[in-house]
């Protein structure tokens, strides 16, 4: 249990460090990391948790929690949610007052610029990896089509299409 | 929790006349917490610029701009920043923990419910449904995300590569991401010096 939770923070404490574009974008990573790699779930239990998550209110990293909470119950929920903050955390504490020299920097603008299309790429991913392991028939997918394109154009809330998703699933329209 | 003290006489912040306490602040985060569905920043925007004014709007964006372009969680980067402003690490501590610790309690008891009923075929169909919504709301954001882009026909390109490297090749990220960002950034700074080299060389002769 203990070796579990070590692997389960160090894994996660990486992925603080390099989660460019927030956690969002870190879906398709984490997706690889605990269902194809350690095989702590199976990738419909993935997508139930994201489902989860998207229902309920709070930050959203804590779709992470709830990650750490398949692979090792409540203790892996604390350990997933520590390692998935900390180590930034941290290091802004100790970096935010001096960022009023590098705001003007020009490799601060560059940075920003080029993690644009990554965020771009990681987060069509994450849509495309939950769509994939939902387990969606062709009227699961038109559900991801309509969604998207309503989502795009309108600027309703996204806890009516929560609704009106799990709706249309207990109605056994999806 | 961690040990809120230790060595605070670090760095007390701003004790502006109006800064609320540290039980004050965490029942106001927490109440954020609880309330933020689909994104928990315009409701901690609206609480510490409008409704108690412990920042001003542009010291917000600043703020924000430093906690979106590192790494990690927005929200939880801010609320580190914030807090550590208005009470140094304690403040740090009670503003993140305020936000996380309630909605985490209540995703633990949804996780439980799960648990119990999760295999039911009603509970499956519901959490089919909302998976197959919710990748309609990232795939929104993706291309909200990519209209918004600067210079998107020069980047979109590396957005397509991480995207098939992730979904069809499975690399793992972390070397992918510094690697590919290493390019796009790169790019972009030989683009703005070549820009300000010619910016510089119109007006010379």
């Amino acid at each position: 249990m203990i070796l579990l939770l070590l692997d389960l923070f160090v894994q996660f404490a990486i992925l603080n460090v390099i989660a460019f574009g927030g956690i969002t974008a870190l879906l398709p990573e984490l997706h690889r990391l605990v269902v194809e790699q350690r095989m702590w779930m199976d990738s419909t239990t993935f997508a139930h948790l994201f489902a989860i998550a998207q229902s309920a209110p709070g930050p959203n990293l804590l779709v992470v929690s709830l990650i750490g909470w398949k692979v090792a119950g409540i203790p892996g929920a604390i350990v997933a949610t520590l390692a998935i903050s900390l180590p930034m955390s941290v290091f802004i504490y100790v970096f935010y007052r001096h960022w009023e020299r590098f705001r003007t920097a020009p490799w601060r603008a560059a940075i920003q610029v080029g993690v644009a299309p990554l965020a771009v790429g990681l987060v069509c991913a994450s849509g495309w990896l939950i769509a994939a392991s939902a387990g969606l028939d062709y009227r699961g997918v038109a559900l991801v089509v309509v969604c998207t394109v309503l989502m795009f154009y309108r600027r309703w809330h996204p806890l009516w299409y929560i609704a009106a998703g799990a709706a249309a699933g207990a109605a056994g329209l999806v | 929790m961690p040990n809120p003290d230790g060595k605070s006489g670090v760095t007390p912040a701003a004790e502006a006349g109006a800064t609320p306490g540290l039980l004050e602040l965490f029942l106001a985060c927490s109440r954020i917490g609880l309330s933020g569905f689909g994104g928990v920043l315009p409701l901690l925007r609206h609480m510490l610029v409008e409704q108690r004014r412990l920042l001003d709007g542009p010291e917000f964006n600043a703020l924000l701009g430093l906690c979106q372009f590192l790494p990690g969680s927005n929200v939880i980067n801010l609320a580190v920043c914030v807090g550590a402003r208005l009470h140094g690490v304690r403040g740090a501590i009670v503003v993140t923990a305020g936000l996380l610790i309630a909605p985490f309690a209540l995703m633990m008891g949804l996780a439980a419910l799960y648990g119990l009923w999760g295999h039911l075929a009603i509970v499956q169909d519901m959490l089919r449904g909302i998976a197959a919504a919710g990748a309609g709301l990232l795939f929104a954001t993706g291309l909200k995300m990519a209209q918004a882009m600067h210079e998107r026909w020069l980047y979109l390109p590396f957005a397509v590569l991480i995207l098939v490297a992730m979904v069809v090749l499975k690399l793992p990220l972390p070397p992918l991401m510094l690697a590919l960002l290493a390019v796009t950034a790169g790019l972009a700074w030989w683009r703005a010096r070549r820009a300000l080299a010619e910016a510089g060389k119109v007006p010379r002769p």
